[in-house]
């Protein structure tokens, strides 16, 4: 019999989006019974990589009307603007929250908050820890939750599907990686909150965990996919790991290079000017890709590269500033920042799109929630600004924690047999995977292939043949899929299974991607298309939509919220 | 760049069919740039699926990945293979119970963790309205190292005191909570001194300064535990001068 847990709100990833929902939802009703269900301890989720900043504004002379301006320009207009509008709005408060809670912000001399100037910000609004801010918002995020009794974790548990009765959703069920059980975790609403799926490319950013497995999840109950198409490249990765060298060493000072030396970037009219380095990440990415394509990159054993020149910025400001990127660029590329230039690559870094939801991180399946990478509520459009990421994981996790508290008050309880019955399918399910020995497929084999057509068919720029090549063999890659070998048959800490589980989830992710990239006929923000250059607002002013259903994906459009900024030429 | 081939010997434990740990040899090439953990996942990905452990970030800040190198507690995404020789042992992190292979069990460590109460302690709370507190440069440098850990728990496995005493707090634990007395917004020192005076007292701790020279993140938890120690002391006895005063 599946072991059966109740709770009233349960939250599916232990991020910064995560955790933010779970102190929200416990604020916002102290009697409330919170299950916070992730499949690594909290303190390891992929939010802890984050380096550079979260944007609020903070100085006079700021506005939320500036802010609100730069990221729906930075999202080349798809940016949902009563979202924006919001957002802009929030986010202040919510950095004020962590700093109440103890994140060591950086200060300025008279002990404010200091602030940073970031990619497609007309003014210095990123707040920021040193270079790793991430990882302090996680840690004093994941410290603060400890308060409170009303938040059960459940860590170390993958989530294998949501249940769904009579329309609503009414609970997870979870492998508990440890004992190798599948749990029935129940409750009357859900927030799916486990970040992005880079994993599904060969270079980038993304640690091991991100799969893209709320994604997976919400499109397998029936959830529509939103905006996928626009995937984030990260100008300054490190060729190879694809670690991330975070846009604050530009916002610092720092110049891209090519091979004769010159700082290219003054010479791409993107309109910036001077601060040249401070575009936006797409088109800076577009950049780099041009100059080793016009002969003008660095040659190494992962490929052509630019240099990222951080030597004249001096000692004392970027141990101060940047101390991450001395380690990152001294431990993983074997340069030293302070005497030499540091070799960097576009990498896959975030995903703009992902679970459809409105301004309350609501989807269409009632009960089920969304916030931060994982969901597509449409603040970041077709190409996020830098350091609007982690202010958005505090922004939406808060906003879908009280909705989700809300919708859980009028919800009953459900047909309980019908879901035990649910994740009772899902223990089979899992054990016969656990079983499969005789699987014709190899895991890495599959990952390997499907990072290749993915960086094939969805790179920085896109052919319309090419994305159609990637959309067949995603397809062909998924069946494949189905049958991978499991050589591992153990119950406890089975980490082939849980392999094999998110192998799923990333071909669904990917075929996703693939299929509505496909299907916009237009260059915007990050899908840069060469058959088809420029922004067309007649034909594609829309959101994608991408089901994926039984018989193969389905897209569908949504209208963009416009009304405050009219759109204009994305010209910086 | 090829670096030849490495032998690596591995523990293996699963409670399914183990009674108790043995070891696995694999021997593969390796390139030069690698990591020790790189290695370890080509012999997942390519010999042995079975083979478990935890990872993710790979750019040492997640903390998942600590493991005992040659003896040694170390995060293996952070650990350059070129300075071994043609042998490496590799084994689950000491001092704690192993739950498979090279994965250990956390129970214990999250316990001690929340025990410290590692948040900001005031008398009274906040509201958003008030904006943000000020922090001058220097009361951030108070702790801010403190704030560095990853949680990694090599400390632990360092740690000789946690080796005889398990209800030891423990380095991080006691790092964390160091950091939270030391922060000038928190008011909190008075209750987590009094944790540090209690069961698993930090007052066990030897000086073996082994914690310190393993944390990757230079978050000297050895420094804390003195300053820690020092503080929960003068805490304590001019609690007792004030108590003696009001009578």
């Amino acid at each position: 019999m599946t072991d059966v847990c109740r709770h009233d709100v349960i939250i599916v990833g232990g991020g910064a989006a995560g955790l933010r929902a779970a102190i929200a939802a416990v604020e916002a009703d102290p009697e409330i019974s919170v299950a916070l269900v992730s499949k690594v301890y909290p303190m390891r989720s992929h939010t802890v990589s984050a380096e550079g900043g979260a944007a609020a504004v903070a100085r006079d002379e700021d506005s939320l009307e500036m802010h609100g301006y730069d990221t729906v320009k930075g999202s080349d207009f798809l940016g949902d603007q009563n979202v924006i509008e919001y957002f802009v709005e929030e986010a202040p408060k919510e950095l004020t929250r962590l700093e109440h809670w103890g994140c060591p912000w950086s200060r300025n001399e008279d002990g404010s908050v200091a602030t940073r100037a970031f990619g497609g910000m007309t003014t210095k609004r990123t707040w920021y820890a040193t270079d790793k801010v991430g990882f302090h918002m996680l840690h004093t995020l994941f410290q603060h939750s400890m308060r409170f009794d009303r938040i059960v974790r459940y860590d170390e548990h993958f989530v294998t599907r949501l249940l769904v009765d009579d329309g609503n959703v009414r609970g997870v069920s979870a492998l508990d990686i440890r004992s190798g059980e599948v749990r029935a975790i129940l409750g009357r609403s859900v927030i799916l909150a486990t970040g992005g799926a880079g994993k599904i490319f060969p270079f980038t950013t993304n640690g091991r965990i991100k799969t893209g497995d709320g994604m997976a999840l919400a499109a397998a109950a029936g959830v529509p996919l939103k905006d996928m198409e626009f995937v984030q490249y990260h100008p300054t990765g490190l060729p190879g790991t694809g670690i991330l060298i975070t846009e604050a060493s530009r916002g610092e000072g720092g110049l891209l290079k090519n091979s004769e030396g010159d700082r290219f970037l003054v010479t791409y009219d993107y309109g910036v000017g001077k601060k040249a380095e401070l575009g936006p990440r797409d088109m800076i990415s577009r950049a780099v890709v041009q100059e080793i394509e016009a002969g003008r990159g660095i040659s190494g054993p992962y490929g052509e590269f630019v240099h990222l020149d951080l030597t004249h910025i001096g000692r004392e400001k970027l141990e101060a500033r940047l101390p991450f990127v001395l380690e990152l660029a001294r431990t993983y590329a074997g340069v030293d920042p302070l005497t030499e230039p540091i070799p960097i690559r576009p990498v896959v870094h975030y995903m703009m799109g992902g679970v459809d939801t409105d301004i309350d991180g609501a989807t269409s399946l009632p009960g089920l929630y969304a916030a931060g990478e994982t969901a597509c509520g449409s603040l970041n459009g077709a190409n996020r600004l830098g350091s609007n990421s982690l202010t958005e994981c505090l922004v939406f996790g808060a906003r879908a924690a009280q909705h989700a508290v809300l919708y859980s008050r009028g919800s009953s309880e459900g047909n309980e047999s019908a879901l035990l019955a649910q994740a009772e399918a899902e223990a089979a399910r899992v054990s016969a995977l656990r079983r499969h020995k005789k699987g014709s497929e190899k895991i890495s084999t599959i990952r390997r292939e499907l990072n290749t057509t993915m960086e094939e068919g969805c790179g920085v720029y896109r052919e319309q043949a090419s994305m159609l090549a990637t959309v067949q063999t995603v397809a062909s890659l998924q069946d494949r899929a189905s049958d991978l070998r499991v050589s591992d048959d153990s119950m406890v800490f089975n980490t082939e299974v849980i392999a094999a589980l998110e192998m799923k989830n990333m071909v669904d992710v990917a075929q996703a991607v693939s299929v509505s990239a496909a299907a916009r006929l237009e260059s915007r923000g990050a899908h840069t298309c060469r058959d088809f250059s420029s922004r067309d607002d007649e034909n594609f002013m829309h959101h994608t939509l991408c089901y994926l259903e039984a018989g193969g994906p389905r897209l569908d459009k949504k209208s963009v919220h416009l009304g405050h900024w009219e759109p204009e030429e994305r010209k910086y | 760049m090829s670096l030849g081939t490495k032998k690596f010997v591995i523990t293996r434990f699963d409670p399914d069919r183990d009674t108790e740990p043995r070891t696995e040899e694999y021997e593969i090439p390796v390139q030069s740039d690698w990591k020790v953990l790189d290695a370890i996942n080509f012999i997942k990905d390519e010999i042995d699926g079975s083979l478990s452990y935890r990872w993710s970030c790979r750019m040492a800040v997640c903390g998942s990945c600590g493991m005992m190198v040659n003896g040694e507690p170390k995060l293996t995404c952070k650990t350059a293979l070129s300075s071994y020789g043609d042998s490496l042992t590799i084994e689950p992190l000491a001092n704690f119970p192993t739950i498979r292979d090279l994965v250990v069990e956390m129970d214990g460590f999250m316990d001690k963790f929340q025990k410290v109460k590692p948040w900001i302690i005031q008398a009274k709370e906040r509201a958003v309205e008030e904006g943000p507190q000020h922090q001058s440069p220097e009361d951030l440098q108070a702790f801010k190292q403190f704030s560095m850990c990853i949680n990694c728990t090599l400390c632990y496995s360092a740690c000789p005191v946690v080796a005889t005493d398990p209800e030891f707090l423990g380095p991080a634990a006691i790092a964390l909570g160091h950091r939270y007395n030391m922060d000038s917004r928190d008011e909190g020192a008075d209750e987590r001194n009094a944790v540090f005076r209690g069961e698993g007292t930090i007052f066990s701790c030897s000086y073996a300064n082994e914690c310190s020279e393993v944390c990757p993140k230079n978050v000297d938890p050895a420094g804390a535990v003195n300053q820690a120690k020092f503080n929960a002391v003068v805490d304590w006895a001019s609690s007792f001068v004030v108590k003696r005063e009001k009578e």
